[in-house]
């Protein structure tokens, strides 16, 4: 399938699951699971990196404009998309990517993948859930629920991921 | 002018990174405040009508459930008719009321977030307006903040920036209402005067000192008080009458004096 066609598919299944079903997934009444950076995550490696910010501030203006949250997800996604490349550089810097290629289990095998998406969801749900806030009292409950919020979307994020694995070295 | 530009463009990524957050934070700025909320909001038919399509197929799921309370909601209404019925000193049933009630269907309903939202099937067309009560068949619900021509977004009582003045019900002593807590069924009562006792399942209602919720409308009771003899103003635990997680319907009230209030009050203070 074209490269294209295949992102703008992943972006608008996983924006409707997002507002549509996820938000109502939630656990203990605080955590919701947000599948959508994964679009983010999933984009080529190839991908330059300006087009990767403003595809992560577009994606999270998106979900701001249907949960009247106005600027909240697209600070955090515009986070998310600006840390990409130096994690990617950080842990597998010495990998050969085809420019299309995508940074999935398949290619960064499942330990990989663990450490790429549980570092950029936490990144992305510190600054979500503290802007929301915006302020730094219960500053430890926040930072709970923080890393249980993180460990919600990559599980979610991996059961998504193992369902749909796609072919292997499908560029 | 040279030397900067070569230098934003070697920074190009640096760059779009920085102007991209400071949209997005002031943006989001507007979000901390009740009164920039009413200006600043993001409801449209087009997001309405995707949330209605999906509460439309979720709503075959509910039907008996939704069915159960709107007859329990009859049975209450027709009790208190027939009060009013017979009683012989009222000689008129249809005599202008101020509050004029609009019923929505509830579209989309969020209770996990800092800051909760209800948007509902009814809109400027319907004559909603910005500022008008939102109250659910057991209390209050909420204020709608943004209107579109077929829907209305409204601030939940769940959100940080909700205060509601309130009294409470056995002795008329005014104190405010916010959310406080994170949990969905709990709010806080705030400002309770030292001397107040208050114990646990008294009934705080809307004081009617705002123009917007009449007088005497459920809020919650209270769930647990500690007296705090050091300070001048307690704070109390209340649980909330409005079921917010199983929000179907709710009523919006249209205070039709409100313009006249208004401009009394405002011609005193100026």
């Amino acid at each position: 399938m074209n490269i294209y066609l295949k992102n703008g598919f992943r972006f608008v299944v996983l924006l409707l699951l997002q507002i549509f079903v996820f938000d109502g997934f939630s656990l203990y009444g605080f955590l919701i699971p947000y599948v959508y950076v994964a679009f983010i995550l999933f984009l080529p490696f190839g991908i330059s990196k300006s087009r990767l910010l403003l595809l992560g501030f577009f994606t999270g203006i998106i979900i701001d404009i249907f949960g009247n949250t106005l600027g909240l997800h697209a600070a955090a996604t515009t986070l998310l998309a600006f840390a990409r490349p130096g994690i990617i550089n950080f842990f597998f810097g010495k990998m050969e990517f085809h420019e299309n290629e995508q940074p999935g289990i398949a290619k960064l095998k499942f330990q990989g993948f663990l450490k790429y998406s549980v570092l950029l969801v936490f990144l992305h749900h510190f600054a979500l859930i503290f802007l929301e806030v915006f302020s730094f009292r219960d500053i430890v409950a926040r930072l709970e629920q923080v890393v249980l919020n993180t460990v919600y979307t990559v599980f979610v994020i991996f059961i998504i991921a193992l369902l749909f694995p796609g072919k292997r070295n499908r560029y | 002018m040279r030397t900067l530009f070569f230098f934003f463009w070697n920074h190009r990524f640096l760059t779009l990174f920085l102007l991209l957050e400071t949209v997005s934070l002031s943006l989001l700025l507007n979000s901390y405040s009740y009164q920039k909320s009413l200006t600043f909001n993001t409801i449209n038919d087009f997001t309405g009508n995707m949330f209605e399509l999906s509460s439309d197929i979720s709503d075959y799921f509910l039907l008996k459930k939704q069915n159960d309370r709107l007859i329990d909601e009859n049975t209450k209404l027709h009790n208190i008719l027939s009060n009013i019925v017979h009683d012989t000193t009222a000689d008129s049933l249809t005599g202008d009321t101020v509050y004029r009630y609009t019923g929505a269907k509830v579209i989309s309903n969020s209770v996990n977030r800092r800051n909760n939202f209800i948007i509902v099937d009814k809109g400027a067309n319907d004559g909603i307006e910005k500022e008008m009560a939102v109250v659910s068949d057991k209390g209050l619900a909420g204020i709608v903040i943004g209107v579109s021509p077929h829907y209305s977004i409204i601030m939940s009582m769940l959100h940080q920036n909700a205060v509601i003045s309130a009294r409470i019900k056995k002795n008329n002593q005014l104190v405010n209402v916010i959310w406080g807590t994170g949990n969905k069924e709990l709010g806080k009562v705030e400002d309770i005067p030292s001397h107040i006792n208050l114990s646990k399942g008294d009934t705080i209602v809307t004081s009617g000192n705002s123009l917007i919720f009449p007088p005497g409308i459920d809020i919650g009771t209270i769930e647990k008080y500690e007296a705090d003899s050091l300070k001048n103003l307690n704070s109390a635990i209340l649980r909330f009458s409005t079921d917010f997680n199983g929000l179907h319907w709710v009523y919006i009230i249209e205070n039709r004096d409100k313009k006249e209030q208004q401009s009394l009050i405002n011609r005193v203070t100026q």
